[in-house]
């Protein structure tokens, strides 16, 4: 028999569902993997092999039992720790929510359970999602599987949905769930060799999913193919009350709508992404994806976004912000954290409490946004911001005039070492500056392995499709797989 | 308003007081503006607290459609302009009572712009002496928990049972200029408020409450340094506040000071305010529009639905009292004022005509002076209000009905009215029962005023020779003859063909 | 426009984060190097553009005024650091 932890989610449901294995094996299998990766890799900062186990159970009853299988029947995946689940830990790796134990389900995560998927466990995460190497976490750094030849420096598995990312890598977790804000689901599946997407702002319901950004924030599932990354999202998506930004739209059929046929497609190759200086190696899986999609029928047309550049700077605005407000809750008076010096007051006690729960780049991030919003500041910044926001969503209106979905990098470098850029913000916000635009127009945009640069490392390419098209990314997301070939994964060192 | 202007007498000559209001008046619903937990008062603390309302991490608003509803209503009973494309705002700040760390209101689009509330300082004729109050805006917010301080010797306690209780807060000009005319708003406003339905105007119970902005300055002069004084919870303490407020600028000016722009709490013991301490320093509200929700936008459809659910308001109701009912204005001025008089008014006036078989018209007068004069006094007197008034509309009429038809004398009426009070009986019964009828026989009327003249007959010689002031006694004895169930149009007509 | 330490502890402040004269000293460069990379957004002509309010298009929904929620005292109080008798607890607030 096959190492069960190899399989992905259609391979398990499909087992399952067949017979071939019990789901109660697949947990036991990934709760096995998890519990021996913990130590080195720290992708999780709860592991739950119990919760695994009884939806295991249930599903393999209800299957004796006759009844119909959820679509995510008999798998287990990764949950990560910014999504609410009653009765378990959720932290947003912060300090400040230590011991927080919902009393709540997040839709999404309500959603995959109902679907008949299991959770492993909470996974680790930049803190509150801010960070792209998972260095931001107050439960310590995740490791990524992935290593350069003859080094054991450890690298950055992507953030900030890095546990996510290093766990389905490392064969934890067959998925897991993400959030991405300005690139969180896909800069991290690139650099561990996943696929991922980030659907049209509004498909995930934000209700339960612990706030950063909330015009930015949208749910997505991380898995090893664009098939389950299909599958995935149909438990994940749909409209849900709760949440007045959800999307009041069906679910498609992404997974049974799969072509990789690329016939009759135009994509656009943005000529503002194509940076001076740029990874030759990045360069080059770029223009090999190019060929990909031409091989699978598509026309390659060049596009414009006039206003990349400014894609960074407006979500260093704007989502800053937002967070400094979305963050004003932890206060240590309902939950979380609470810092109260002797004779401390009020306000003496939020500003204790903040200060020792926060990490330094969530303060970074609140104060920066706590000036752009000031008195005096708010136009110069924020509106500019919102304008030039609008600018950006405005260019890619005008691109999808002339293609279909857009062919691009998911980050500018293979994933760096740990510690490599952890003192310079600014050079580790770069990193988001291919997947920041998509999110500030709110487009669904996945990534999906092209191959590894010479150090080893993989390297994703992005598809942006157009709002409420995550199929026609799929599609084109499936057509690069097929066609990458990619097969490689971190050998086991753990 | 006449120039008989309300000024403070200073040491240095006179001053005159500006005075804006910020009414936040809590919106009439089930729920939350944006959570589905119930508002009702007096619950068990933290009882109606949704994990919205405590602001559990990743809790999400959904605005509460009956909210928009009812300020959209009151916008329109103002003659304000509806703005159908609004938003919401955050408004930044720390303190216990605001679990989210941000209030949800409207700063930059609300929901309601100009408009505007007339009101007269001269009950005695409401038509004369009107003065235009403009309202800058109406939006809608949220309300905050509530803190106590006086359980434990060193916390203080939240109860967030009224966070996220719609609110609106209804922003005047600063177009007053006495604690009179800041009185007439507010009661304007509050009877607004209860026809329309939107707010109950419970003040007791804080759902209606104002912070009040005063400046001084000389008459004529730019406007002066305001102050703001939070949560005056009395149409009485609003007026006090704004004296004494109004006497410390001048003082604090006159000694060669100056007025600080702060915001100041209203002491109901002392009739005082004082400087707030907690709200000192100097905030930044950093308001940006609410990444959580979409622009509010509203179609016609909707708006013409809520204007057309309005129902009659005060000035329209006491303009028709005066004009269809010929009522004069003090006294249509009265049956309006508050909309529990007008609906009962309405109903004793529809009880009257029918009972009568006449038009409302022509028995306006009877219903109105007899509610303004016996029902009001009785109840001021029991102490009660309108609302628990021991009769009702219909055995009003009931009353109204019998002196129309001469059953009884508006004399016994006012004696039937008190035997209904005590014993809750009709007023046909009570009539029957205590024998109260009215003699309206010309026979037996005629006999006991033949009786009269012959034993008076020196009375009847001097009204005779001149002295026609003893008709009135004539008519007393007739009366007091017939226990006063005498008709007394009778009396008098046969009393002067006897007199001859 | 830069800030200075001044600002960066009024910020602090203001954002109710506690920090040292050491942190404020160390922010002070590193929020003016982001500050100054943000603010080339002011290069961008943003003439008639209106900021953008909804990232896609989508209508607010209103909800139907029931109660449909509270009731929870136990769910709302479970994480509470210091409940009291039904109510969270707060050190002493003067007004």
């Amino acid at each position: 028999m096959t190492d069960l932890t190899d399989l992905g989610i259609a391979d398990i449901r499909n087992g399952v569902a067949a017979g071939t294995f019990t789901a109660v094996e697949v947990a036991e299998a990934f709760n096995a993997a998890v519990a021996a990766a913990q130590p080195a890799l720290n992708a999780f900062i709860v592991t739950t092999p119990d919760a695994a186990l009884d939806a295991a159970r249930r599903v393999d009853a209800a299957r004796a039992a006759g009844q119909a299988l959820g679509k995510m029947a008999g798998v287990p995946i990764g949950m990560k720790d910014l999504f609410a689940t009653k009765g378990v830990q959720t932290t947003a790796a912060s300090k400040i929510l230590a011991g927080f134990t919902p009393e709540y389900e997040s839709t999404v995560s309500q959603n995959l359970w109902n679907a008949g998927a299991g959770m492993l466990g909470k996974l680790n995460l930049d803190q509150f999602a801010m960070g792209s190497s998972n260095e931001t976490s107050a439960f310590g750094n995740v490791i990524s599987p992935w290593r350069r030849p003859n080094d054991t420096a450890p690298l950055a598995p992507g953030g900030s949905s890095g546990g996510s990312s290093a766990a389905i890598a490392a064969r934890l977790c067959p998925a897991a769930t993400g959030t991405d804000t300005g690139g969180s689901i896909r800069q991290p599946a690139a650099f561990t060799g996943i696929a991922g997407i980030k659907p049209t702002y509004g498909r995930c319901s934000r209700w339960g999913v612990v706030a950063f950004a909330s015009s930015l924030d949208q749910a997505g599932p991380m898995a090893r193919s664009v098939q389950d990354c299909a599958i995935m999202l149909e438990a994940m998506a749909g409209f849900d009350p709760k949440d007045s930004t959800s999307l009041d739209l069906p679910v498609p059929e992404w997974e049974a709508g799969l072509n990789p046929s690329m016939a009759g497609k135009r994509v656009g190759i943005p000529r503002e992404y194509r940076l001076d200086g740029m990874d030759p190696d990045v360069a080059k899986s770029w223009d090999d994806g190019i060929a990909w999609l031409k091989d699978a029928g598509a026309e390659i047309v060049e596009v414009s976004l006039p206003h990349t550049k400014y894609a960074l700077p407006t979500y260093y605005i704007i989502a800053p912000a937002e967070a400094s407000s979305n963050l004003a809750r932890y206060d240590g008076v309902r939950y979380g954290l609470r810092d109260l010096p002797d004779g401390a007051g009020l306000q003496d006690m939020y500003a204790a409490t903040r200060a020792a729960g926060f990490g330094p780049e969530v303060k970074r991030r609140i104060m920066i946004g706590t000036y752009v919003l000031s008195a005096g500041f708010y136009d110069a910044y924020y509106t500019q911001a919102q304008k030039v926001r609008a600018l950006i969503a405005r260019d890619f209106e005008l691109a999808f005039q002339h293609c279909d979905v857009i062919l691009a990098p998911t980050a500018p470098t293979a994933a760096f070492a740990l510690g490599e850029k952890s003192d310079d913000p600014l050079a580790m916000y770069l990193n988001d500056v291919f997947s920041v635009p998509a999110s500030l127009a709110g487009l669904p945009a996945m990534s999906v392995p092209a191959g590894l640069d010479r150090q080893g490392l993989p390297l994703g390419l992005q598809v942006i499709g157009q709002a409420f098209d995550e199929q026609g990314v799929l599609n084109a997301g499936l057509a690069l797989e097929q066609r990458a070939g990619f097969t490689a994964k971190p050998a086991k060192w753990w | 308003m006449t120039e008989s202007a309300y000024r403070i007498q200073g040491a240095t000559g006179e001053w005159e007081v500006v005075i804006g209001l910020e009414v936040h008046a809590q919106v009439v619903s089930k729920s939350k503006l944006f959570s589905g937990a119930a508002t009702a008062f007096g619950a068990e603390p933290n009882a109606q607290v949704s994990l919205v309302d405590a602001a559990m991490p990743g809790m999400l608003p959904v605005p509460n459609k009956e909210c928009i509803r009812q300020a959209v209503r009151t916008g329109l009973a103002i003659d304000a302009q509806i703005n159908k494309w609004s938003r919401f705002d955050r408004k930044n700040y720390f303190y216990a009572d605001l679990p989210q760390g941000y209030q949800i209101s409207q700063l930059y689009h609300p929901l309601v712009g100009e408009g505007h509330i007339d009101i007269s300082l001269d009950d005695k004729n409401p038509d004369a002496e009107v003065k235009r109050i403009g309202i800058e805006r109406i939006h809608v917010e949220q309300d905050a928990g509530k803190l106590m301080h006086d359980q434990h010797p060193t916390m203080s306690y939240v109860d967030l049972n009224r966070s996220g209780v719609a609110l609106m807060e209804i922003v005047s000009r600063p177009d007053m200029r006495s604690p009179a005319e800041a009185g007439a708003y507010l009661r304007k406003l509050r009877a607004i408020l209860r026809y329309v339905g939107s707010c109950d105007g419970n003040m007791e119970e804080g759902s209606m409450r104002a912070d009040v902005n005063v400046s001084v300055r000389k008459p004529g002069a730019e406007f002066g340094t305001r102050t703001e004084t939070k949560n005056v919870n009395s149409v009485r303490f609003v007026m006090q506040a704004i004296e004494h407020e109004a006497s410390r600028q001048v003082d604090v000016l006159e000694s060669g000071g100056k007025v600080v722009q702060e915001t100041r709490l209203f002491d109901p013991d002392t009739g005082t305010t004082r400087s707030m301490r907690s709200k000192e320093d100097a905030h930044d509200y950093r308001y940006f529009p609410d990444p959580d929700l979409l622009p509010l936008e509203l179609d016609d459809a909707f708006v013409e639905a809520c204007r057309a659910s309005l129902p009659e308001l005060p000035d329209a109701k006491r303009k028709r009292y005066e004009t269809a009912l010929g009522l004069t204005p003090y006294v249509a001025g009265v049956l309006t004022a508050e909309v529990e008089t007008a609906r009962w008014f309405e109903a004793l006036l529809a009880e009257t005509a029918t009972k009568q078989g006449k038009g409302e018209e022509a028995v306006a007068k009877q219903a109105a002076n007899w509610l303004t004069s016996e029902l009001f006094g009785a109840l001021n007197r029991l102490g009660r209000s309108l609302e628990d008034s021991p009769v009702s509309p219909a055995q009003a009429a009931e009353l109204l009905a019998l002196v129309a038809d001469g059953t009884i004398s508006g004399t016994i009426a006012k004696q039937v009215f008190e035997k209904m009070l005590e014993s809750g009986d009709g007023a046909a019964a009570i009539v029957e029962r205590d024998g109260l009828k009215q003699e309206s026989d010309t026979g037996a009327i005629e006999a006991v005023v033949a009786k009269v003249l012959a034993d008076n007959a020196d009375k009847v010689e001097q009204y005779k020779a001149g002295k026609e002031a003893l008709f009135g006694f004539f008519v007393g004895q007739t009366m007091k003859a017939m226990q006063g169930k005498a008709n007394p149009q009778v009396v008098n007509e046969l009393l002067k063909k006897q007199l001859g | 426009m830069s800030v200075d330490t001044a600002t960066v502890a009024k910020i602090a402040s203001l954002a109710r984060i506690k920090v040292s004269d050491a942190e404020v000293a160390a922010m002070v460069p590193e929020l003016n190097g982001i500050l100054a990379w943000v603010e080339q957004l002011g290069e961008v002509d943003v003439t008639g553009v209106e900021p953008m309010t909804a990232v896609i298009p989508n209508q607010l929904r209103l909800r139907d005024d029931a109660v449909t929620d509270g009731g929870i005292r136990d769910a709302v109080l479970a994480n509470a650091p210091a409940p009291e008798h039904g109510f969270f607890g707060v050190p002493k607030v003067i007004e």
